[in-house]
């Protein structure tokens, strides 16, 4: 298997180091909770709709109830005691109605203790459960689909962005992708949204260079591309977005309405986005464990730090941070064939030895992750405007990904930091794709690189890299690295960021029936 | 006297060009008519249809090579020209130090719904672009990056209580004049919240016209490919050069 010659022994090493990274993260979520987290048990047993006295009617009911019962009586002991005792004491019909009366101003809030306790208990994991049945069906329902309708022939999976703003424009030019090739379709969501602290409800037509997730359109377009799965005999998987302040709710949403891959990245909303770390990754063991349970394949966004920072002195980071995404993942109980961990083609062409550095370190993800299906993603940072130079680095992009055996492939665009991507641009693109496949895509079988070669070398010393880079994070600690800028430049301190006032430390009795379930069938 | 030319194949004066397009007819002789009608229009003349390719349902893509008649005139093109000297970082630092004798505060930040905060960063991260240093990298500047996302708000108030020479605003997202719409919020909230003694206001983009400085209410709109060194040669330009050592010492 290994082409590389990568020291086992390294190999051991920077996983272990990679999993005593996270180990003090992952305690910090289990005892802490967000507004996130805590919305998305209640999405999970069933409550919708938004409240319509509010602003423009924009604010969900989950935001409403979980506000309430935070200013009532606080979340440490977590949402649904408070609710589920309400519902069951103050005669409302269902969660709905209890909603609306929260609404109104006419609901008190308690925590429920000894016997009341345990019957508030019961009743949250009873509507929790339906609500994690419902998950578990899309997941059968996929596998179901998978097996009838076929999967691609090919890997890498093809993957193509659709983003109009408008959810009945994005359905067409999905299907068109679809009958043109892709494998999958990610919808972009709309800029702004992983910062708003809820998730907008309803079909959406407008949104700023991206779609607005919300349930509606979800299962609008999961429902277009089973059409469409059918019409090309392959399975079409949808993508979007769990990431932002909304992380835990998107990916209960996706689990809901069969999403099939979710972008979701340990760092990225701390580093890009400027959200809080301990927000970031309390959602996001949330959210993973949710996307375990789906069935659903994470994508990972190491690809971003590369165009921030260079590809080649801090090619060490994207190894480090997917080995921490990984560790993340496992704890959360995401297998191997579920991590899309992330990469790009980013080194500046103009360095002489590009190409064989960027095979350096595709191979060394390959082969440091044998079972991941990768993400592999196009150049962008080095897309000048010259369209003609644009589609030959993108056709080398896709000989890198098709020689070392890449999982997922976003389709580069000649037209990338010039246009939103034209009817032709995608075609000429996924012919650039599809020439690569037909005419070497078996060139991994004959391919190794020489035993002690610039490419194994160069594979060699980035690993080395990433050992050191990972015991100054284990001596430092992971928040401090942050802090202090280890990945793609920007400095986040633990105590700043947007969305730290969601953040809430768990206390003894506090109970999420959500996670209770989730964490006994892993 | 005028100085004329034409486009340049492989002859001088041959007026070769080549053009790209898609129209929404299915592939077949017509459509190709149809291709070289609309290059017609266009002035190619003659035109070759040299490639034609079906595209999904009901379109066709097409490659046209031409000859076009016009004339470009030199001398009547518009451009806007460098009215400033680029500086090295050194003589950018040693002006701020003899002239300003402190530092020099910049404020970046992308506004409104924008998260792309790519074209900022390549201007203030020490990692720069185009092989130079952001001007996190200069000595005599204190930069202050905010991000993306920022309210205008909340960038006057770091303005005023940073007391930011200049403001530095970075606008990729162009759906609906996203772009020109959060610019002029962005000038108005200045001139109603500092009126004279604002700050320097810079926007930068891929899709700004660069004349709309005055329609926009800022003092310099830079576009694609725009390096740090040339923003900040435009900084000592705009705040620091045309100032005597005497007079800021006086303040």
């Amino acid at each position: 298997m290994t082409k590389l010659g990568l020291p086992a022994a390294t190999v051991r090493r920077a996983r272990k180091l990679a999993g005593q990274a996270v180990a003090p993260v992952v305690e910090l979520a289990r005892t802490h909770t967000t507004v996130s987290v805590e919305r998305a048990v209640l999405r999970l047993a069933g409550m919708t709709g938004t409240d319509p006295t509010l602003g423009d009617g924009e604010i969900p009911w989950v935001n409403r109830v979980v506000d309430t019962v935070r200013e009532q009586v606080g979340l440490e002991n977590g949402v649904a005691l408070p609710v589920w005792h309400q519902l069951r004491t103050g005669g409302h019909a269902s969660l709905d109605e209890l909603a609306e009366k929260v609404g109104s101003g006419s609901v008190r809030f308690a925590v429920p203790e000894g016997k009341d306790a345990d019957r508030a208990r019961r009743a949250a994991l009873a509507a929790t459960k339906r609500g994690l049945a419902r998950v578990d069906r899309n997941r059968r329902e996929r596998e179901r689909l998978i097996k009838r309708i076929g999967d691609p022939t090919q890997r890498p999976w093809i993957y193509l962005i659709v983003a109009t703003g408008d959810i009945y424009e994005d359905i067409p030019q999905a299907q068109a992708a679809a009958r043109a090739g892709a494998d999958v379709v990610a919808v972009i969501r709309s800029t702004g949204q992983s910062l708003l602290d809820y998730v907008p409800e309803g079909a959406t037509r407008q949104g700023y260079a991206g779609t607005y997730a919300t349930q509606e359109n979800f299962r609008l377009m999961r429902a277009a591309l089973d059409d469409v799965s059918r019409e090309v005999g392959r399975y079409v998987r949808l993508t979007n977005y769990a990431s932002g302040l909304c992380m835990p709710e998107i990916a209960t949403l996706a689990g809901l309405e069969r999403l099939d891959m979710m972008l979701n990245d340990s760092m990225y909303g701390i580093l890009f986005r400027d959200i809080n770390p301990i927000r970031t990754f309390v959602d996001q063991r949330f959210s993973r464990m949710v996307h375990a349970r789906a069935g659903i394949i994470i994508n990972t966004g190491e690809d971003n730090y590369l165009t921030t920072a260079d590809a080649v002195d801090e090619a060490h980071t994207v190894t480090v941070s997917q080995l921490i995404n990984e560790a993340f993942a496992h704890e959360a109980g995401l297998a191997d064939w579920q991590l899309g961990l992330g990469h790009a083609f980013e080194i500046n062409p103009d360095l002489p030895e590009s190409f064989r550095l960027e095979l350096a370190h595709a191979m060394l993800a390959r082969e440091l992750f044998p079972d991941a299906p990768l993400k592999w993603m196009p150049p962008t940072k080095h897309m000048t405007g010259d369209v003609f130079r644009g589609y030959l680095l993108d056709g080398f992009f896709n000989l890198v990904g098709t020689m070392t055996g890449q999982g997922i492939l976003l389709v580069g665009m000649m037209t990338e930091a010039v246009v939103t991507p034209w009817l032709s641009d995608r075609d000429l693109a996924l012919q650039n794709v599809r020439y690569v496949l037909n005419a070497a895509g078996g060139l991994h079988e004959d391919f190794r690189p020489a035993r002690d070669g610039f490419i194994a070398n160069r594979a060699r010393q980035v690993l080395g890299e990433a050992v050191e880079l990972l015991e100054r994070i284990v001596d430092d600690g992971l928040l401090d690295a942050i802090a202090d800028g280890t990945f793609g430049i920007t400095k986040r301190p633990a105590d700043r960021g947007k969305g730290l006032d969601g953040v809430v430390r768990r206390a003894d009795g506090y109970h999420n029936p959500a996670l209770e379930l989730m964490e006994a069938q892993a | 006297m005028s100085q004329l030319v034409r486009p340049y194949g492989d002859t001088t004066g041959d007026g070769m060009v080549q053009l790209s397009f898609t129209l929404p007819v299915p592939h077949d002789a017509r459509a190709e008519g149809a291709a070289a009608q609309l290059a017609a229009k266009l002035g190619m003349d003659p035109a070759l249809v040299v490639h034609a390719k079906p595209v999904g349902v009901g379109f066709t893509f097409f490659v046209v090579y031409g000859r076009v008649n016009h004339l470009v005139d030199l001398d009547a093109v518009e451009v806007i020209e460098r009215e400033y000297p680029l500086l090295s970082a050194k003589d950018v630092n040693a002006t701020i130090k003899k002239t300003l004798r402190r530092k020099l505060v910049v404020l970046g930040a992308c506004i409104g719904t924008d998260a792309h905060t790519v074209g900022i960063d390549a201007i203030l991260n020490v990692k720069g672009f185009a092989g130079e240093k952001g001007l996190e990298y200069y000595r005599e500047m204190r930069v202050l990056n905010l991000g993306a996302q920022v309210g205008v708000p909340e960038l006057v108030k770091s303005a005023r209580s940073e007391r930011a020479d200049a403001v530095l605003v970075s606008q990729v997202v162009t759906q609906r004049d996203a772009h020109l719409r959060n610019t002029r919020e962005l000038s108005a909230a200045f001139r109603e919240a500092m009126g004279e003694h604002r700050p320097l206001l810079v926007v930068g983009g891929p899709r700004f016209d660069l004349t709309m400085t005055e329609e926009l209410g800022v003092d310099r709109i830079f576009g694609r490919g725009t390096t740090p060194g040339e923003v900040a040669s435009y900084l000592i330009h705009a705040l620091v050069a045309n100032r005597s050592p005497r007079m800021e010492a006086d303040r």
